[in-house]
């Protein structure tokens, strides 16, 4: 089953402008439901950009985008954003978590937004979360007097809080030393594994791409390589 | 409350509660110019309350007099001026013509509640060798207690006023040297003249009135300074003393009487009063649009510290409408609370001026009522103040975009 299609997205910039600039010319990717791929190219390939687009962040100038069978280019702002809600996790390489909460509050937050009331299931779903990423003896400290490595997990417990069809991290681990990145891909890993969660990550660390089962490579706006990763490293 | 708005909710407190200081601050500003708007509102309606209180005390809010007579010179012809100068006339003291057609007539008036007709005229007052000039006021009690509450100024003595009854202002009293029981001379230009006895003192708070009204039943007046079957005056209550003057408009419209209101016989008083509103309703407006921007900056800026958490929380799917609440949460949160704090503030000005403002003899200068309803008030005007001032700022976090959001 798809998870993700993408068909000929087009992205552009300043569009109809002198310095209009196009970014994505024509993508097509399919990721299938638990794959777990890397997005790699040099900077300014467009790989935040596609990540957008696909996070239905970003509108796309041409092309179509299908988040587990539905076309999104129909949508309008509120169902594009219930969409984002219920489909799809993001974790970036800054952690970006509210530091006016809990870490165990930071993961219920999308279901609470969802939902609109705290309840106890949502309160035991965050924190077997916390406690799949290895944080339950800081579920209650504040998001901000924890360690890098520590906030990027909760991130990722963040992310899954809604249960998505497809997680999408932007770099990850770019801000974390090589142990915490290490343990933060272990995580992203064991939960693909155990929930068959979709992954998309976008890295510029080729020692992590080798981790990945798909390794797709994006150069000028276009795919110029889409291959699986023979000699994937499951775990460090 | 529905069930979204609690997730709204508890990211507004959050976000204020983060920001304490900020969050301290602007509810103490808001709270400092809603006392002051409280207290001035406070001041201005016990001001005007004790305007009517002192004023509407001893003096009926309208009063009707016969037309003033006027000189009618004759004319030689068409065109040529008999007179070169024409004098005007004195005025005597008479009836009202028809008087109680009149009567039925203004009673019927909207707006009318209770009407007195009264004979009103110049006397001396004598006792031993003591006289002073009074105005002698022939009523009868029951309707006229009704438009001036005489019957709640009794000092001393009954209310109730038999052919043979005086009733006198205090210090009146003191000046003839006369107390309950006291037999007292009357006599007016007319050379009529009967003797008294004091039935009541009384006390209006007005050395003038105290010193030269004197009540007698309205035969008795009549007799005395001959207008028998004939007033002289009527004295009207209305429902609303600052529309005196309108229903005044009406009855002189509708009959050929002299009508005063309390408002036109004050005239200097009530253009002052007005200034004096205006003046206060400005400054009320100037502090409560302080109020308004001091909110709106402050969320300006917390829109703009917290852009990568309205990005993010966008991202997880929150809408632009949560996001738009979250804000405009905050803005109402923080005018309540200042009007709270404004109400505290403004219950201590009050005690406060209770305790400064007072005349030499340690009466209050004026008294100024906490009336509830503007504590209500100022909680709804503010809470809709802080809504209204969190509308730019809610808007432009709504409006967020959430990729721009996240990398700014």
């Amino acid at each position: 089953m798809e998870t993700l299609r993408l068909e000929g997205v087009h992205k552009s910039y300043a569009v109809g402008t002198p310095v209009e600039t196009e970014v994505l010319h024509g993508v097509d990717l399919v990721l299938a439901r638990g794959e777990f791929a890397a997005l790699i190219g040099p900077s300014g390939s467009g790989k935040s950009t596609l990540l957008n687009v696909i996070g239905l962040l970003d509108q796309p100038t041409g092309g179509r985008v299908f988040i587990e069978g539905s076309e999104t280019g129909t949508l309008g702002d509120a169902d594009l954003t219930r969409l984002r809600g219920r489909a799809i996790g993001f974790v970036f390489q800054h952690h970006y978590l509210l530091p006016e909460f809990s870490a165990l509050e930071n993961v219920m937050m999308p279901v609470l937004a969802a939902r609109g009331r705290p309840d106890d299931e949502m309160r035991q779903t965050a924190a077997a979360l916390l406690d799949r990423v290895g944080l339950t003896p800081w579920r209650d400290k504040k998001a901000t007097h924890i360690s890098g490595g520590q906030q990027q997990r909760v991130a990722i417990a963040r992310s899954l809080a809604m249960k998505p069809a497809l997680v999408l991290a932007d770099e990850p681990t770019g801000n974390l030393d090589t142990r915490s990145a290490d343990g933060v891909f272990d995580v992203l890993r064991d939960i693909n594994e155990a929930s068959g969660t979709t992954f998309l990550i976008v890295t510029h660390d080729a020692r992590l791409a080798q981790r990945c089962d798909r390794i797709i490579e994006l150069v000028d706006g276009r795919i110029v390589s889409d291959r699986p990763n023979a000699h994937v490293v499951r775990h460090s | 409350m529905s069930r979204l708005a609690f997730f709204e909710l508890i990211v507004a407190f959050r976000f204020m509660r983060e920001g304490l200081t900020q969050t301290f601050l602007i509810i103490l500003g808001v709270g400092l110019g809603g006392g002051v708007i409280i207290f001035m509102s406070a001041a201005l309606a016990g001001l005007e309350g004790n305007v009517v209180r002192r004023t509407l005390n001893f003096m009926a809010p309208i009063v009707i007099l016969p037309p003033e007579q006027v000189a009618r010179p004759l004319r030689a012809g068409a065109q040529e001026e008999f007179a070169a100068q024409v004098q005007p006339r004195s005025q005597q003291l008479r009836s009202i013509d028809q008087w109680q057609k009149i009567r039925d007539q203004v009673e019927r008036t909207p707006g009318v509640v209770a009407l007195a007709a009264v004979v009103s005229g110049p006397g001396f007052a004598l006792r031993g060798d003591a006289s002073r000039a009074v105005t002698v006021t022939g009523i009868e009690p029951e309707a006229y207690f009704r438009v001036i509450a005489l019957d709640e100024k009794i000092v001393d003595g009954r209310t109730d006023l038999g052919p043979t009854d005086i009733i006198i202002g205090i210090e009146l009293a003191k000046d003839l040297g006369a107390s309950v029981g006291d037999k007292v001379r009357l006599t007016t230009a007319t050379g009529a003249a009967t003797t008294l006895t004091v039935s009541g003192t009384f006390d209006f708070g007005n050395k003038g009135v105290n010193a030269g009204t004197v009540y007698i039943a309205l035969r008795s007046a009549q007799s005395l300074l001959d207008l028998v079957g004939g007033v002289s005056a009527m004295q009207v209550r209305v429902s609303d003393p600052f529309a005196a003057e309108r229903i005044a408009e009406t009855l002189r419209a509708a009959a050929p009487v002299k009508v005063d209101s309390w408002i036109r016989t004050n005239a200097e008083f009530f253009t002052a009063m007005a200034a004096q509103i205006m003046t206060n309703t400005l400054i009320r407006v100037f502090v409560g649009l302080t109020i308004a921007l001091g909110i709106a900056s402050v969320l300006v800026v917390s829109v703009i510290q917290k852009s990568r958490e309205i990005g993010i929380l966008r991202a997880m799917g929150t809408s632009r409408e949560q996001i738009l609440r979250v804000f405009l949460i905050q803005g109402g949160f923080m005018g309540l609370a200042g009007s709270v704090l404004g109400s505290a503030l403004a219950w201590g000005f009050l005690m406060l001026w209770r305790t400064v403002a007072r005349n030499a003899d340690g009466t209050p200068m004026f008294i100024i009522e906490a009336e509830p309803w503007l504590f209500v008030a100022a909680a709804v005007g503010s809470m809709g103040v802080g809504l209204l001032a969190a509308v730019v700022p809610a808007r432009r976090a709504a409006r967020l975009d959430p990729v721009v959001a996240i990398r700014s």
